[in-house]
């Protein structure tokens, strides 16, 4: 039983995090173009200015 | 929809890429401002697909003058360039350079998000929550017991508060919404299962009891939201893809103030009066006679007819008509709110019948469904009220029955099903607006096509080839490269690349045709009475409509051109499939009745109206729905679009105008008219799927409910019957897939973009 009074709110913490990391992915549009994301990765790094996500 | 014959790549070689694109003037008016001087244009460009693309697109933009930012979308195909200044930059020169076909898309205005990103939202609450209580139900399963139990069971409850917030919202609002307007739909039960078992479980929990069902609520809502968001998503791919195609329809014109002034003014501010500009490629903005000019129109997605029509000063314009060959000065003698297109959209919402009446399988069956499953549960309650005593027990007997008749398979057996269906279309070019059209689809007994532009491509071919000396064709087709008319560009496909004739000077006389000088002759291509002007006259209808090209060397006629409408790739076997699942095929068309009996000849189709008008092609789906037929029409013209309202069902192409491939329920971005047999076939193998898994929902039911009446149903045997039967549901709409991918592919477009090429003005 005293387990259970920390690892309870332990797990349900854990869980929130992971629910609180989707959701702010979700909002910031990581989901809004999946396809390019993963060609994205293709895109070599050097070739962008600081502004990130723009080529130049 | 002219823009691209089979083979005409040459003519936009000759033409160059940029001949198509908007002016900036356009650009201007369809971006929106982002505050400053920033501006921010979305693109629409369909033929970017890997990272290449992405890269080379994001470079040569990003490197353009006052180009503050561009980003690509690959899952839609868009990019949105934000740029700076008054002056619009180039966007389209540089894609076209690049070779990547653009179009202009209207601003984004983000209302569509918003229920994706809330469904998605009440998936991931609801997939938490029910997670974390299953895990604490599991636990007291596992003989948890006396203040342990009350623990979980009070976290439960704990936990399960957002879920219902979140995610129970959506059906909460969904079922007081039809119970406000007096209907019943699959929410309802939903509604009222889930929040009597998290009421009854709630009342256990504070007098300490055993048994809650805080579990099956949450879980039922994760299994129904996950069918519904996937329902969702699909949608709005499909929408996504519709409304990436190019728009038809003008946005503004150049009006010609009496001060000599031009200026760029969105249709909507069109005043009957104002004397407009039309460019060669240009679509006619609002109704009005010509003022001075001279020109070809294509009228072919406007009033069905194939020919291109000669229009000079005087003749009087509809709205919608694309100038193909020369500028035109117009006079506007309607404003957009009373031009024909405007017209058009009054005439398909009077007609709105047929569709607006159906009711979805899902409603019918939850109407029947949710009486019964209450009255049941009241009688339990009543019965053991009798039986026992102990409205406590009797209570808590009665929810387990709402609890174990909850329609989660039920509420999964027709979005799941048509998800996989519609991804299955999808995969085939074939985009469906929502799920009732497939439902629509399945119950047809009669297919209507319009002929020019569906069951024909609205392209003339040249049809006598054969008998025209090749050196004259070969003259005849580096005449028709200079040249945007249709005619023209059917005769260019037969150049040779390699030895063209060097023309000394090539002239394009609107209306008439083309006149080149080479070596001291004078050819002519064009109308036989303009180019062969020593030769007599007669002879002109010799091939109807389309016969009287001729090219000319001096006067002399030399080579007679015959033409005919293309028909649109195996639209033969597409009408054949219609006729053997036992449809009959009609075609209804605003062409003359010669055309119309050639196209219907070769088609195989019985048969046909010639020369309707669009109020009459109406009248004739109304007088089939009269006689009891069920109707999906075929059509992509401005004329069609009354006719595409009132069917049951309608398909359009995505050549189509933009209010027809609005009012569509189908769009096919493919040019195979196999489309059409393919979209039926699917649709009535996802109706018998969908009766099955119903089926299937009420067979577990007629289980289940005797035990939950008896009394035996426990929190664990809820859960365990209700995941069961919503993987057996979800399993046998994945059948759908299977038997799909079995079937023979339909042939895709010859050139993808073709099609794309096509639906750019």
């Amino acid at each position: 039983m005293t387990t259970l009074v920390y690892l309870i709110p332990v797990a349900l913490f854990l869980g929130a995090l992971g629910l609180s990391g989707f959701l702010w992915a979700l909002r910031s549009g990581q989901y809004e173009d999946l396809d390019g994301a993963a060609e994205r990765i293709l895109i070599e790094a050097d070739a962008r200015d600081k502004e990130g996500p723009r080529s130049n | 929809m002219s823009c691209c014959a089979p083979g005409a790549e040459m003519a936009l070689e000759v033409a160059g890429a940029t001949s198509a694109s908007p002016s900036s003037e356009e650009i201007k008016l369809a971006s929106r401002s982002l505050g400053g001087d920033i501006h921010q244009t979305d693109l629409s460009v369909p033929t970017v697909h890997c990272g290449a693309c992405i890269q080379a697109i994001e470079a040569a933009l990003g490197s353009v003058e006052n180009v503050a930012s561009a980003r690509v979308n690959l899952s839609t195909k868009r990019v949105s360039v934000r740029w700076r200044g008054d002056i619009v930059p180039p966007f389209f020169a540089v894609l076209g350079r690049l070779g990547y076909q653009a179009h202009l898309f209207d601003p984004e205005i983000h209302e569509k998000d918003r229920t994706l990103s809330e469904l998605i939202r009440a998936v991931a609450v609801a997939g938490f929550a029910a997670g974390n209580i299953m895990l604490l139900s599991v636990s007291v399963w596992s003989g948890a017991e006396g203040p342990t139990r009350d623990l979980f069971h009070w976290l439960s409850a704990l936990i399960a508060i957002p879920a219902l917030a979140f995610a129970g919202g959506i059906y909460f609002r969904s079922a007081a919404n039809a119970l406000r307007h007096g209907r019943m739909n699959m929410d309802v039960p939903i509604a009222v299962g889930v929040s009597l078992a998290y009421a009854m479980s709630l009342y256990e929990t504070i007098n300490h009891g055993e048994h809650a069902y805080f579990d099956a609520s949450v879980s039922l809502l994760f299994f129904l939201l996950i069918g519904r968001t996937l329902d969702h998503v699909m949608r709005e791919r499909a929408r996504t893809a519709v409304n990436g195609l190019s728009r038809l329809a003008a946005r503004g014109a150049v009006v010609l103030r009496d001060d000599g002034i031009r200026e760029y003014v969105p249709v909507a501010e069109l005043a009957p009066g104002m004397r407009l500009l039309i460019a060669a490629g240009e679509r006619i903005p609002v109704d009005g006679d010509i003022v001075s000019g001279n020109s070809d129109l294509d009228c072919s997605i406007v009033s069905g007819e194939s020919a291109p029509k000669a229009v000079s000063a005087g003749t009087h314009v509809q709205a919608g008509t694309l100038n193909l060959t020369g500028p035109l000065t117009m006079q506007a003698t309607a404003a957009a709110k009373d031009s024909f297109l405007a017209e058009m959209v009054r005439l398909m919402e009077a007609a709105e019948g047929g569709r607006s009446r159906y009711r979805r399988i899902a409603d019918r069956v939850s109407a029947l469904y949710a009486p019964v499953v209450h009255l049941a549960a009241f009688l339990t309650f009543l019965g053991w009220m009798v039986a026992s005593g102990d409205w406590h027990r009797a209570m808590t007997i009665a929810i387990a029955v709402l609890i174990i008749t909850c329609p989660c398979a039920l509420g999964l057996a027709v979005p799941i099903v048509q998800v996989v269906a519609a991804r299955r279309l999808f995969e085939a070019g074939v985009m469906v607006k929502d799920g009732s059209a497939m439902e629509r689809l399945a119950a047809i007994d009669a297919a209507v096509f319009d002929k020019t532009g569906t069951l024909t491509l609205g392209l003339p071919r040249l049809v006598n080839a054969a008998s025209i000396d090749p050196a004259m064709l070969a003259i005849a087709a580096d005449l028709a490269a200079h040249s945007r008319h249709p005619f023209s560009k059917a005769l260019a496909a037969y150049g040779s690349v390699r030895d063209r004739t060097q023309f000394d000077r090539v002239q394009e006389e609107p209306g008439f045709g083309i006149e080149a000088s080479s070596g001291g002759d004078i050819w002519r291509l064009g109308r036989r009475g303009w180019a062969g002007w020593k030769a007599r006259t007669g002879g002109e209808g010799r091939y109807g409509g389309l016969g009287g090209t001729v090219l000319a060397k001096n006067g002399s006629i030399v080579a007679c051109f015959a033409f005919e409408d293309a028909t649109r790739a195996d639209a033969k076997a597409a009408v054949e499939r219609l006729t053997d699942a036992g449809i009959s095929v009609e075609m209804l068309s605003g062409d003359t009745a010669r055309a119309c009996g050639e196209a219907a000849g070769s088609l195989g189709i019985e048969n046909f109206v010639p020369a309707l008008l669009p109020s009459g092609k109406v009248e004739r789906i109304e007088a089939l729905a009269r006689a009891g037929h069920k109707v999906l029409m075929v059509g992509d013209g401005l004329n069609d679009t009354p006719a595409l309202g009132a069917a049951h069902v309608s398909m359009a192409p995505a050549t189509a105008a933009d209010i027809g491939r609005q009012a569509a329920d189908f769009v096919f971005l493919r040019e195979s008219l196999l489309a059409v047999p393919l979209a039926l076939d699917v649709s009535r193998k996802a109706g018998r799927l969908i009766r099955q898994n119903i089926a299937i929902a009420i067979v577990y039911n007629a289980f289940a409910v005797p035990i939950a009446i008896l009394g035996h149903v426990t929190p664990l045997i809820a859960a365990i019957a209700m995941s069961a039967s919503s993987l057996i549901v979800i399993a046998n709409a994945m059948r759908l897939q299977a038997t799909a991918k079995a079937a023979p592919e339909a042939a895709p477009a010859r050139r993808r973009t073709d099609v794309i090429e096509a639906a750019h003005p």
